[in-house]
């Protein structure tokens, strides 16, 4: 059984999306858009990566987390947000975050969903390091 | 009195930990914090520029900033999450 996603989290395995629409449906929400990111096989300049790792200050991270849905609920006071973000080593096409928003019309929904990902990519303590092929590493930064 | 250090990403590899005490003199500032990871290995000199500092979980705006005892000190280079 997987987690619920109750809340926001940081998690060591496989994120299911489903499972972060489930927690953010209700009734009287009638649009959802989920932004998966995605572990892509190359890297910003062509090379071929193998995996990736991340790692966070997970406390921060989750404040950091709750501070977006925060500034979204005063924008949209109905949207339902949440972030999944993953930890450790992570292969190619696997999730390493989860943003899921909805609110009652898709425009919002939309709205909230890409202003989340912006701002975690801009202010989450989160740390991403790509191994290549030649089994060289780098930090990258956003 | 000792302080919890965090590192992450780099700024870990090059401290050789991510999770461990340092000792500092009563009455120390965050400065002086950092002056004591720069004595175990000056290379985190190439990060301090990019490197935020927060004392608690908390991003600290001035480095004057004095600690006190078991307070974790995390040492935040660039981030790349996402």
């Amino acid at each position: 059984m997987h987690a619920l996603f109750e809340r926001d989290a940081i998690v060591r395995e496989c994120i299911d999306p489903r499972a972060l629409e489930d927690a953010v449906r209700t009734d009287e929400c009638g649009g959802i858009v989920t932004f998966l990111g995605v572990v892509r096989e190359r890297a910003q300049d062509d090379r071929p990566v193998t995996g990736l790792s991340y790692e966070a200050h997970e406390s921060m991270a989750l404040d950091v987390f709750a501070a977006i849905g925060e500034e979204l609920r005063a924008r949209f006071p109905k949207i339902q947000l949440r972030i999944v973000h993953r930890v450790g080593e992570l292969r190619i096409g696997e999730i390493a975050v989860a943003v899921c928003a909805a609110a009652p019309h898709r425009g919002e929904a939309f709205d909230a969903c890409e202003y989340a990902i912006e701002q975690l990519k801009a202010r989450a303590p989160i740390w991403k390091k790509e191994h290549y092929t030649d089994g060289a590493g780098e930090w990258i930064e956003n | 009195m000792t302080v919890r250090v965090r590192a992450f990403a780099r700024m870990r590899e090059l401290l050789g930990a991510g999770d461990f005490e340092l000792e500092v003199r009563e009455g120390a500032t965050l400065v002086d914090c950092w002056e004591a990871l720069r004595a175990r290995e000056h290379r985190i000199d190439s990060l301090a520029s990019v490197t935020r500092i927060a004392r608690n979980g908390r991003v600290a705006t001035l480095l004057s900033e004095p600690v006190t005892q078991g307070d974790e000190i995390a040492l935040l280079p660039p981030v790349g999450g996402g």
